[in-house]
């Protein structure tokens, strides 16, 4: 237990220290979403069609660039070993590790999720869904995001890769998330997007460290 | 069974015995089946002529899934039992099916443009084949990511498993998608239902497929295996007595140069 | 033999081989350290002394062969072999943003439950007025100092030490040998690969040339 949490305070420890990585996640998702009334015209009509999905994608894509402060720097360092070395499970390290990540990204982007629908016209009945849905899939973000961060390390170009491995994985997600936010605006209802959206995070939890561990202990090599 | 083939030199033997007969039936079953699905089969009193693309892109989406689910189980064998040629026949199979998957797009893209006018619609089945077709470059990325080949190899059998867990729930969430945006239209590129006319001829361009599969899945597994004893030869042999042991290791005699 | 460690088990290599990166490094291998016991890994660069320390570790799974602890296979409880072993590699693990005490702390927790001795560990490796200091402003000798100090902060019988004294000053490695030879004289023991000759007594020698694998070996291995 002394580990687990020692871990996971050491990674949050560093996340707020080591220079606005914090901001940086934040700086790129706003940016990704303030992208889109540039590139797709400021009606507010249109844009409140797709809000939701503006909001996610660019969710999506500020996880995806954060992915590769998960594990590469401890693998670089020498940090792995010593975590592998723990003997706390490898599973419950990576879980750590990703509940820290999450913590310092996901949760600060479901912070931020309400001012910057505002940017993009949502209209306000949306914005407690979307706040819910990140809420939600968000953890399955960083859950998911672990497994491709653990897969990659020590490969050529990581950063793209991560990418190629990880949007397929991302797209259920995508899909509940944004769905609910245009349930919830003609009418129908967003319950059952929800909680498809939980039911990922809480398969993820479980099984997402099984695979990470697996991949980690791949990389010790 | 696997066992009697996990020695790399029995494996030369036996698929280069094989090789030709699978070539041959690969060849014959496709042959009849492009006659009967192109020539003989009655068109569609709705589609025309056209659906007789219907004839290449079924098999080929049918292919492009069962080619990741062998992938899958390969990496599953070569995880869990470490059988030496489980992780050549997975990267192997893994380029033939993103092929088959892109058979399936194209066809698919084509069949769509006389129907609907457009050289792409997002039904939930070509939108999964999209996806699925994401999923096998993400696969053969990763294990050409590093230098380590066996680093490679390991990483891309645990993606493979990783990808087949979330293949059913991709596929769920991509027709969820799908219900959600086009409620009305019964987008079904297939049609309600086939008949029999036409299904015999799509079974037997599935059966051709899969020949051909199995020609170029052993094709490709000995061309990978051949280059691994070129680079084993570099790296370990000396001039003196290479051809013994190279004779020794693959039980096929060395040309004599 | 007195001290903490003495009543520990014998750890016991055999016929251990390694492969990395798809080449077989080593290969019918022995060895055993018992308590007290010290062995010196010599050999040229590429002969696998990094490789059997990681072996040792558990880090990498061996090709071949057993490795057991006080006669139990470690694979059988690698949680309570892996809290029995101290392994320092050729990396650090220091991270730039966290005080040398911080990292003693975090290295102790993720060690065992056991509450660390900080403030013997620095000062066993002269770290006193270094400790508050970000890791970013210590020295590459400091920073080898610090990953040594986990050594005395949470004690374990079994040391695996990759080229400890690379980049020490000679005051350094005076701490190194005390350190070590401390360590021994409580049941101990240390396993440790080095180029620079370090005053370790009585230790058994292992030339991990002398179990480079054979070109015939090492070619069926790779195919």
């Amino acid at each position: 237990m002394a580990a687990f949490l020692g871990l996971f305070r050491r990674d949050l420890r560093l996340a707020l220290r080591q220079g606005g990585e914090v901001g940086l996640v934040l700086g790129f998702f706003t940016l990704a979403v303030l992208l889109f009334p540039f590139g797709v015209g400021p009606e507010p009509e249109l844009l409140d069609r797709i809000a939701g999905g503006i909001i996610w994608v660019a969710a999506l894509l500020a996880a995806v660039l954060s992915l590769d402060r998960l594990f590469a720097a401890d693998h670089a360092d020498g940090g792995l070993d010593l975590i592998a070395l723990s003997p706390l499970p490898l599973e419950l390290s990576a879980l750590a590790k990703i509940m820290a990540h999450w913590v310092t990204t996901g949760l600060p982007l479901t912070v931020i999720s309400p001012l910057l629908a505002l940017f993009v016209n949502l209209d306000p009945e949306g914005i407690p869904v979307l706040t819910l849905g990140l809420l939600l899939g968000t953890p399955a973000l960083s859950l998911l995001g672990g497994i491709a961060a653990a897969l990659t390390l020590g490969a050529r170009r990581p950063g793209v890769l991560v990418s190629l491995v990880v949007l397929p994985l991302y797209l259920p997600p995508l899909i509940f998330g944004s769905g609910a936010v245009e349930a919830s605006l003609t009418g129908d209802g967003a319950y059952a997007h929800l909680l498809l959206l939980g039911a990922v995070t809480l398969a993820a939890l479980p099984l997402a460290p099984l695979a990470t561990a697996a991949a980690l202990r791949q990389a010790l090599d | 069974m696997l066992s009697r083939f996990a020695n790399p030199a029995r494996f030369m033997r036996v698929s280069g015995a094989a090789l030709p007969w699978f070539g041959a039936a690969a060849a014959a079953v496709l042959a009849v089946g492009l006659v009967w699905s192109l020539a003989i089969a009655p068109p569609d009193y709705q589609q025309g002529e056209s659906v007789r693309i219907m004839f290449i892109h079924v098999p080929a989406a049918w292919m492009s899934l069962s080619v990741y689910l062998l992938v899958a189980m390969a990496s599953a064998v070569a995880l869990v039992w470490r059988h030496p040629l489980a992780e050549v026949a997975a990267q192997a199979a893994a380029p033939i099916g993103a092929a088959f998957t892109l058979i399936c797009l194209a066809t698919g893209s084509l069949w769509g443009r006389p129907m609907w006018g457009t050289w792409w619609v997002w039904d939930a089945r070509l939108t999964s084949v999209l996806v699925l077709f994401f999923l096998y470059l993400g696969y053969i990325a990763l294990v050409n990511a590093f230098d380590d080949r066996d680093r490679g190899a390991r990483a891309g059998s645990l993606l493979a498993l990783v990808g087949v867990v979330n293949l059913p729930i991709i596929k769920f969430s991509v027709d969820w998608w799908n219900t959600l945006h086009q409620p009305a239209s019964v987008v079904k590129l297939g049609g309600p239902t086939i008949a029999t006319s036409m299904l015999l001829p799509l079974l037997v361009m599935a059966v051709g497929f899969m020949l051909l599969f199995g020609w170029l899945l052993l094709l490709r597994m000995r061309t990978i295996l051949n280059e691994r004893k070129a680079e084993a030869l570099r790296l370990y042999g000396q001039p003196a007595n290479r051809r013994e042991r190279a004779e020794a290791l693959t039980g096929d005699a060395v040309a004599r140069s | 033999m007195q001290g903490e460690f003495a009543d520990t088990g014998e750890l016991v290599g055999v016929d251990l081989a390694c492969r990395r990166g798809g080449r077989l490094v080593f290969a019918g291998l022995d060895c055993r350290l018992p308590a007290g016991g010290a062995l010196l890994l010599t050999g040229a660069n590429g002969s696998g002394k990094s490789s059997l320390l990681r072996l040792m570790a558990t880090l990498l799974p061996p090709a071949e062969g057993r490795l057991s602890w006080g006669g139990v296979p470690v694979m059988e409880d690698a949680p309570r072999y892996r809290a029995a072993l101290h392994y320092v590699g050729h990396l650090e693990g220091t991270k730039p943003a966290l005080s040398g005490r911080e990292m003693l702390r975090f290295w102790a927790a993720l060690h065992g439950e056991a509450p660390p001795a900080i403030d013997a560990a620095l000062a066993a490796f002269g770290l006193e007025t270094v400790a508050d200091w970000p890791c970013r402003w210590l020295s590459a000798g400091q920073r080898r100092r610090l990953a040594l100090a986990r050594l005395v902060a949470a004690p374990a019988p079994i040391w695996l030490l990759d080229e400890p004294a690379a980049a020490l000053d000679a005051d350094g490695e005076a701490r190194l040998v005390n350190a070590i030879a401390e360590h021994r004289a409580g049941g101990g023991r240390v396993a440790l690969a080095t180029h620079q000759p370090i005053a370790v007594s009585e230790a058994a020698r292992i030339a991990l040339d002398d179990f480079a694998a054979s070109p015939d070996a090492a070619l069926a291995a790779a195919w």
